[in-house]
């Protein structure tokens, strides 16, 4: 048995220890936000947080999660409306969306660490998510967006 | 507020009952009632493509699968326009399967791609929709004793000009619903659209910001287990000799252990379980006739078959002559790799067999062929087959195939209970129906002027339909010489040939299919041709299109909005080309810089699309900026490669994307032409590749004839 805290709520998985964080949270926990696409952290569709740090969960155990916080995209605000969220909506930045939600996980998590990331940060902080659709230049729009909602910026 | 999307979740939940959510009588054929389809008391079902509850709410049934390009809103906001319906009082659903009911008109059946959602439905939405919007004057015409063309409507309401006095949608669908469905109802003039032409929001990116949107891999059916299939190391043409399941079934959690078509299938209680009991199975293929087969191998038999002639596909005037009357000549190979789509979500579909019935979940471009297909494994009649299209984590044309639909059906029918039939990203990648790798001669002579006076071009590859069964063997096949046969300029003597060479590898329809390498190739050799004569390659080829009034208008905006003339910035270089295809017209620029490296940075595409009818502008241009990417990925990194009948490819660190630190500023322009729609998925990717090449040549003086680049062969001295 191992417990983890996923998206502010305990849970007790009964799985083995080398088991891949994100077949936990798609299979055991039910929570397909986080999607598969590589296998071997190199997409990044499966990015979530461990402890506010975004991680590839297709390549971290579950043990590593043990005892710590996991936020997945479903957790991210408990009404799709954390600023990346609305800033991905308002320039709708998803085509087919299935790598949105790694995108909006990796976006949130450097915009807890940089209020204001200039595109260098951008590049540094999303290089790992693949999108095939080609999203990026609206992505990176939605940042700059979500980080100016953030100082509770202009409309 | 957007209007709200049906929850899929719920319906995915539940049992196999499930159609797909559907308030109308999809069982009836229903071609064109001569009233209201039968359907729930209370609802206003004039068609199969909306119906209007007593509260107003307008469900429109989405036949077009949603797989990024916008299908879910461009249907949406099209029916909704006509119908003139309360933009925010709006549900959309996706259709089941069943072509007899939901089959795009154009082609008679169930499978969607060539860039065809809206052109080729938007006549047969806007009728429906005005059809609907005509019985709901007209009810509220006779409920208050007048004339029907003394009543208008507002969003969702019928309103009575004289008197002010106003009856909603919904308190009109039982008196429409009695009503006869005109045949011939009037459309709206384009001034009156409401909808059609402004930027609207996507309906689904509420659930696709939230992880909500069910993609085929997230389906949850009750008892479900998870399958994998082993796979031969070559990339078709194998057969399972023998397997022994002995130590696959050890592995805790694994349930069954099969031969289908593809392999082996290893069906677990989880995705990690069927992967260990899989790389714990013993198969002994029977490797087939490709087990010999390489890439080297491949592009020698080519340029063999290029010194021979091929299907004449295009001729005009006499290209030999031309080119032996003495003026200045110029001759050029051009080789073009496999490419693999590489949709973010792999393959995969679930599916529940029964004695007496299937139910198939499936992010698939072709659900007919999906029901069709699962009928066939079954032995049960189509109408027992129901087919839940999901959301498509991608498509680019390999979700048209049902390969994946016969991994998970057949392996449903084995076990005897649900199973989500995965792939791992190496299958997909390495298992994939893949855009051809051709090679190209070509010939061109000028006159006095500069101006061509002969093309000749050959190319040599297989022809996808021929493959599939779809074209006759001896064919020239429509999707080998796409472009290289409608070549646009004013040549005299124009040769295309093409030499049919089918070396086995499954082939498939990557976004823009043909015109991917045939623009390439051409735009290229235009491109060669026009330094040869010393001359501007904007001017050259905008001479050159007098018969073609789109492409020069396409042509000469973006040249405009790119300021062609105007210096290129210190260290790059600026290249051209354009391209028609799936009805509309492209043109692009692209701007790069080569490092010492040889490595090269693309900074800015300006591009420009005639795709007649905009409906909706905002994502015209997202399509534009996503084929822009497609199509760089493909010039900078794409080639699928084959040894020893196997794909070398497997992951993305050896099919690598673009990403988003590579990503160039994006400008794209629509020309509005007044035109009927044209396509939009593909059309925004067959420029990229040669302008991108043109625009190294104009810096670097070296020509690219082999994709991918090679940074090797720009890499300065």
């Amino acid at each position: 048995m191992i417990n983890l805290v996923v998206n502010g709520k305990p849970q007790r998985v009964d799985v083995s220890p080398d088991q891949p964080l994100l077949w936990v949270i798609r299979e055991d926990l039910r929570l397909t936000g986080t999607k598969y696409g590589c296998g071997i952290a190199l997409c990044g569709a499966c990015t979530v947080h461990l402890d506010g740090a975004p991680i590839r969960s297709c390549v971290t155990p579950v043990s590593a999660a043990a005892g710590k916080r996991v936020t997945t995209i479903e957790g991210l605000s408990p009404q799709g409306t954390h600023p990346v969220q609305r800033a991905w909506m308002e320039v709708d930045a998803p085509q087919c969306g299935f790598c949105q939600s790694g995108q909006i996980m990796s976006a949130a998590a450097l915009l807890a660490r940089k209020a204001s990331p200039t595109d260098a940060d951008i590049d540094a902080a999303m290089v790992g998510n693949i999108c095939r659709c080609g999203t990026y230049q609206r992505i990176r729009a939605a940042i700059h967006r979500a980080a100016a909602l953030n100082k509770g910026g202009a409309r | 507020m957007r209007p709200v999307r049906l929850s899929r979740r719920a319906l995915l939940k539940g049992s196999l009952a499930i159609g797909a959510g559907l308030t109308i009588g999809f069982e009836l054929p229903v071609a064109r009632p001569r009233r209201a389809m039968a359907q729930t008391p209370g609802v206003f079902t004039p068609n199969q493509w909306l119906s209007i509850d007593r509260d107003g709410l307008v469900t429109i049934t989405n036949s077009v699968p949603e797989m990024g390009q916008g299908s879910m809103t461009t249907t949406t906001i099209i029916i909704a326009d006509e119908l003139d319906a309360d933009w925010k009082h709006i549900r959309v659903n996706q259709a089941p399967a069943d072509p007899k009911v939901y089959a795009n008109p154009v082609t008679g059946s169930q499978s969607y791609g060539g860039s065809r959602g809206v052109r080729d439905h938007i006549e047969m939405w806007r009728k429906s929709a005005a059809a609907a919007r005509e019985m709901l004057m007209q009810a509220a015409a006779n409920e208050w004793g007048v004339s029907v063309d003394q009543v208008e409507t507002e969003p969702g309401v019928v309103v009575h000009r004289a008197t002010g006095r106003r009856l909603t949608y919904g308190q009109l669908v039982d008196r429409a619903q009695a009503l006869p469905v005109p045949q011939n109802p009037k459309l709206k003039t384009p001034d009156k659209f409401r909808y059609i032409g402004k930027n609207l929001h996507r309906l689904d990116t509420p659930e696709k910001v939230t992880g909500r949107g069910i993609y085929g891999m997230d389906v949850q059916v009750p008892g479900m287990l998870v399958g994998l299939i082993a796979r031969p190391p070559v990339v078709s043409g194998a057969k399972v000799k023998s397997f022994d399941a002995t130590a696959a079934k050890a592995v805790p959690g694994v349930k069954h252990v099969v031969q289908v078509t593809s392999g082996v299938a290893v069906v677990a209680d989880r995705f990690s379980a069927a992967l260990a009991g899989r790389r714990a199975l013993q198969v002994s293929w029977d490797l087939g006739p490709l087990a010999q087969l390489s890439s080297e191998e491949i592009s020698r038999e080519y340029a063999t078959l290029a010194k021979q002639p091929g299907q004449v596909a295009r001729h005009d005037g006499d290209a030999e002559k031309a080119l032996g009357a003495g003026g200045r000549t110029l001759e050029a190979v051009y080789e073009v790799p496999y490419l693999e789509h590489a949709c973010m979500e792999v393959m995969n579909a679930t599916a529940h067999v029964l004695p007496d019935s299937c139910v198939v979940w499936a992010p698939t471009q072709n659900p007919g062929g999906t029901q069709a297909t699962a009928a066939r494994i079954t032995g049960l009649p189509a109408n027992k087959v129901t087919v839940n299209t999901t959301l498509l984590g991608g498509g680019f044309g390999r979700r048209g195939e049902v390969d994946f639909i016969v991994d998970a059906v057949e392996t449903a029918k084995a076990v005897g209970v649900p199973v989500k039939l995965m792939w791992t990203r190496e299958d997909d990648m390495q298992h994939g129906f893949y855009r051809p790798a051709t090679y190209n001669v070509f010939r061109g002579a000028l006159d006095g002027n500069g101006t061509p006076a002969a093309w000749f071009h050959r190319i040599v590859g297989p022809g996808i339909l021929i493959q599939k069964g779809r074209a006759a063997a001896n064919s020239v096949d429509p999707a080998a010489v796409t472009i290289a046969r409608e070549l646009p300029y004013d040549v005299p003597n124009m040769q295309v040939e093409w030499v049919n060479k089918d070396v086995g590898v499954p082939v498939g329809f990557w976004r823009s299919v043909g015109a991917s390498q045939n623009a390439f190739v051409t735009e290229s050799f235009i491109d060669e041709l026009a330094h040869l004569a010393g001359k501007d390659p904007f001017e050259y080829r905008r001479a050159l299109l007098g018969k073609s009034p789109r492409h020069k208008a396409v042509l000469e905006m973006v040249a405009a909005r790119a300021n062609w003339g105007a210096p290129v910035p210190a260290g790059h270089g600026r290249g051209i080309a354009c391209a028609f295809s799936y009805g509309s017209y492209a043109a692009h620029v692209v701007e790069a810089s080569v490092d010492a490296e040889g490595r090269v940075r693309v900074h800015r595409i300006v591009c420009v699309i005639d795709c007649g009818l905009a409906v909706n502008p905002d994502q015209v241009k997202a399509q534009m900026e996503g084929g822009a990417v497609y199509g760089l990925t493909a010039a900078l990194y794409g080639q699928i490669t084959i040894a020893n009948g196997g794909v070398q490819q497997s992951n993305f660190d050896s099919y690598p994307m673009l990403r988003i630190n590579e990503m160039p500023t994006v400008e794209a322009h629509i020309l509005d032409s007044g035109e009927a729609p044209g396509g939009l998925g593909e059309p925004g990717v067959p420029p990229v590749a040669p302008a991108l090449c043109n625009a190294i040549f104009a810096l670097t003086g070296k020509r690219i004839r082999r994709l991918p680049i090679r940074p090797e062969e720009l890499k300065r001295a």
